[in-house]
């Protein structure tokens, strides 16, 4: 048998497949979901399960400010991502720098949260179950914007570099889908461990 | 054929990319390579080094349970045979063997070169086999500096509090996760590997309508994998934070749930058992229908009754935990969900047997192996229903019931179809047949020691043997069926022994096989066996769900009729 596998029936048609990058995303996103699920699962079924101080309402102030920052960072990597497509290099440097920039803000101001938290309200990971479950999924969430900010660091410095253009906009999109992922995952964490967890 | 000539000329290219430089050069080529089919073939390879070794673990537990009051081993090197027994089964035997095939079979079945990350698929082996290291290593460093304890002893779900410090202290239960957590980034990676590869890269004409079933299938069990493997990451890292940072998620003394750890493991484990089989059911799907000469029935309710298998099975996991006292709406809940997964599963049976019905059935060894499969597998679904009737799993949970119910389906089942889909995709693999002869044997001993090991094991269960202990009074009156068990594991381990026996035997000795050795209809076997490196000399084009046969038969291809 030949290796060519086919019977002679030409059809004519495109032969379109989804893009392969944004499938392996997809899917590492359902897993990643299903970590974050267990984590959220645990941080709700131990609310006000603690048997010691301090509780979430004593010590824990809504980060307004931080949040805004990352979900605006969500929308400047989608600007990015458009000049980029454009071939608008120097604009897409810009709007990439500002969501670097952005999300730097937010692991600073986290590493600020936790730092009172640690030194100021005696909290820390060992000190009850509101610690554990608070610094296991917040940390979690910030090692995940850590990730994302290696990579988007890396594309920002072959950027700079002028090794990026229009022809990477699909692996460029691929990332800018994991960081509408990390924003999507802060609304939760957000609305469970600062609005409803207090 | 004189389409055979085209392939064997194909077949001769790549000889000549070969660097020079003996043994060296051997590994160096199969550690840094990231083609589907040697990482496929090293994914099985360990696997069965796992087997044997966890195989011996098994024998050495049913010789000390063979008469009552023994004294052949410890109660502690019993606790950590049946722990390294279950952990190295499911997670370095089972995962690895099935995803070894999936890598080796996905991309020649949709016709592509190779899956599409393959250097992920290279992370993926070898991060999992490192786990596999790392959980035998504990025998040598599991003591750690407080000299308590070697391998894991916890069991392989593990559960809490046993594995707070307290109670599992040294290193040997950070073992056991971290090599189950390692597993598990491995499982995830492949699993997305497998699906973008089947999504993205089918040969030209593959509709996902045309799509082979053992590659939806594969997809599916990949889907599983995403939302039922990743939970028991999840959980792991909590053990992690408990046993390592002082954390409480699992700490019973500050206010946290030794339950709550039971549904997250159970969220993964019963999944899991779904992933493992449901591969099984590929390779059926796949044999069956070619040994019985007829296209498959029913393939849109296969395809239908493999996702429905998928939704059900994440809703059923705490009929795992009858006993703990969830209560009566949870129990009848997961009862019921329980017993409705057996739907799609009686679906998928009626559908064999409907393409077996009426077929020219040609008993080869693969084909026997599938028979085996579904009487087999058919009673292990029964007694599933059984158990997930909570009433009847107070009385028998954690019995050797549900052990001697839980291997007929590992056994019984999975199994048997990994021993058909050897004999079948051998011939491809190698370029050799494995010897009908020998296969005959190792299938009938199998089967003999099979039914003697596990239908017996029933009984001390109903008669209320625990499972877990490591020996038990003369007055019980187990000591005749538990002699039985175990001889019956003497004619399971004579009959691998046969199966290891021909496989390096047929590897020199086998008849020459030929790109198509069973007259099979989808496009591996359009390839030389072994196929080249690039699988496909020229992509292939198809138009319906069996390629060769088009090929085969242009006066009436199938296409005509889908």
């Amino acid at each position: 048998m030949s290796t060519v596998a086919a019977v002679a029936n030409p059809t004519g048609d495109e032969w379109k497949q989804p893009s392969r990058g944004m499938v392996g995303m997809a899917c590492l996103i359902a897993a990643e979901s299903a970590i974050f699920v267990i984590f959220v699962v645990a941080y709700i079924y131990y609310t006000g399960k603690s048997l010691s101080g301090p509780t979430p309402r004593e010590v824990l102030n809504l980060p307004i400010f931080s949040t805004i920052c990352l979900l605006s960072s969500s929308i400047t990597v989608h600007f990015a991502v458009h000049e980029l497509q454009g071939s608008r290099i120097g604009r897409f440097i810009a709007w990439l720098a500002s969501t670097v920039l952005l999300g730097g803000i937010f692991i600073a101001s986290t590493a600020l949260e936790w730092y009172e938290l640690i030194y100021h309200d005696g909290l820390t990971i060992r000190t009850n179950l509101f610690g554990t479950t608070f610094y296991s999924l917040v940390g979690l969430h910030a090692s995940h914007v850590i990730a994302g900010l290696i990579m988007l660091g890396l594309a920002l410095i072959f950027a700079l570099q002028g090794k990026v253009n229009a022809h990477h906009t699909e692996r460029f999109e691929v990332l800018s889908v994991y960081w509408h992922f990390v924003d999507a995952v802060w609304v939760v964490v957000f609305t469970v461990v600062y609005v409803l967890g207090r | 054929m004189a389409t055979h000539t085209s392939a064997a000329a194909v077949a001769g290219l790549p000889q000549t990319m070969r660097r020079p430089g003996g043994v060296l050069s051997v590994v160096q080529e199969w550690v840094t390579t990231v083609d589907h089919k040697k990482i496929g073939l090293m994914y099985i390879g360990y696997a069965l080094i796992f087997l044997v070794i966890a195989g011996a673990e098994a024998l050495l537990m049913r010789v000390q349970l063979a008469v009552p009051n023994n004294h052949f081993v410890s109660p502690q090197v019993f606790n950590r045979l049946f722990t390294m027994h279950g952990t190295t089964m499911v997670f370095f035997v089972g995962m690895p063997i099935l995803f070894g095939f999936g890598n080796y079979l996905v991309p020649l079945m949709i016709g592509a070169r190779d899956m599409a990350f393959p250097r992920l698929n290279s992370f993926s082996f070898w991060i999992s086999a490192f786990g596999g290291v790392l959980l035998y290593f504990s025998y040598f460093a599991g003591s750690g500096l407080y000299g308590a304890g070697t391998a894991p002893d916890v069991g392989w779900f593990a559960y809490a509090p046993l594995t707070s410090k307290v109670f599992s202290p040294g290193h040997s239960t950070d073992y056991w996760t971290l090599s189950v957590l390692l597993s598990g980034v491995g499982s995830i990676g492949t699993a997305l590997n497998i699906v973008a590869t089947a999504l993205t890269m089918r040969c030209k004409g593959m509709k996902l309508s045309r799509m082979p079933l053992l590659v939806w299938i594969y997809v599916v069990m990949s889907g599983i994998a995403f939302v039922a493997v990743s939970p028991l990451t999840a959980a792991q890292i909590m053990l992690v934070i408990d046993r390592y940072l002082g954390g409480h998620f699992f700490d019973t003394q500050a206010g946290g749930s030794a339950v709550l750890w039971m549904h997250f493991f159970w969220i993964f484990g019963h999944p899991e058992v779904y992933i493992l089989v449901l591969p099984a059911f590929g390779f059926a799907n796949e044999i069956i229908p070619v040994f019985s000469r007829k296209a498959i029935f029913g393939y849109p309710a296969m395809v239908a009754a493999s996702v429905g298998i998928a939704f059900v099975s994440l809703g059923v996991w705490a009929h795992h935990m009858f006993t703990v006292g969830m209560g009566p709406d949870a129990n009848a809940f997961f009862t019921f969900s329980t017993m409705v997964v057996a739907v799609p599963t009686g679906i998928k049976i009626f559908n064999w047997l409907a393409t077996i019905w009426g077929g020219n059935i040609r008993f080869a060894t693969p084909m026997i192996f599938s028979i085996g499969f579904l009487f087999q597998f058919l009673i292990a679904g029964l007694t599933g229903v059984m158990l997930a009737v909570s009433p009847f799993d107070w009385q028998l949970g954690n019995s050797y019931f549900v052990v001697a119910h839980f291997h007929y389906v590992l056994v019984g089942a999975i199994l048997f179809m990994i021993f058909a889909a050897f004999y079948y995709w051998y011939p491809k693999i190698t370029g050799r047949m494995l010897s009908e002869k020998l296969g005959k044997w190792h299938f009938w001993l199998l089967v003999f020691g099979f039914h003697m090991t596990f239908d017996f094991m029933h009984v001390p269960g109903l008669l209320g043997m625990p499972r877990r202990v490591y020996t038990y009074e003369a007055d019980r009156g187990w000591g005749d069926w538990n002699m039985i068990v175990s001889i019956g594991a003497i004619f399971q381990t004579i009959s691998v022994l046969v199966f290891v026996y021909n496989l390096v035997r047929s590897y020199y000795k086998g008849e020459i096989a030929g790109p198509d050795p069973w007259d099979a209809w989808t496009l591996e076997w359009s390839t030389s066996s072994p196929p080249p490196s690039y699988n496909f000399a020229e992509l292939p084009t198809v138009s319906s769900r069996r390629p060769l046969w088009d090929l085969k038969h242009p006066d009436d291809p199938d296409s005509n009729y889908e």
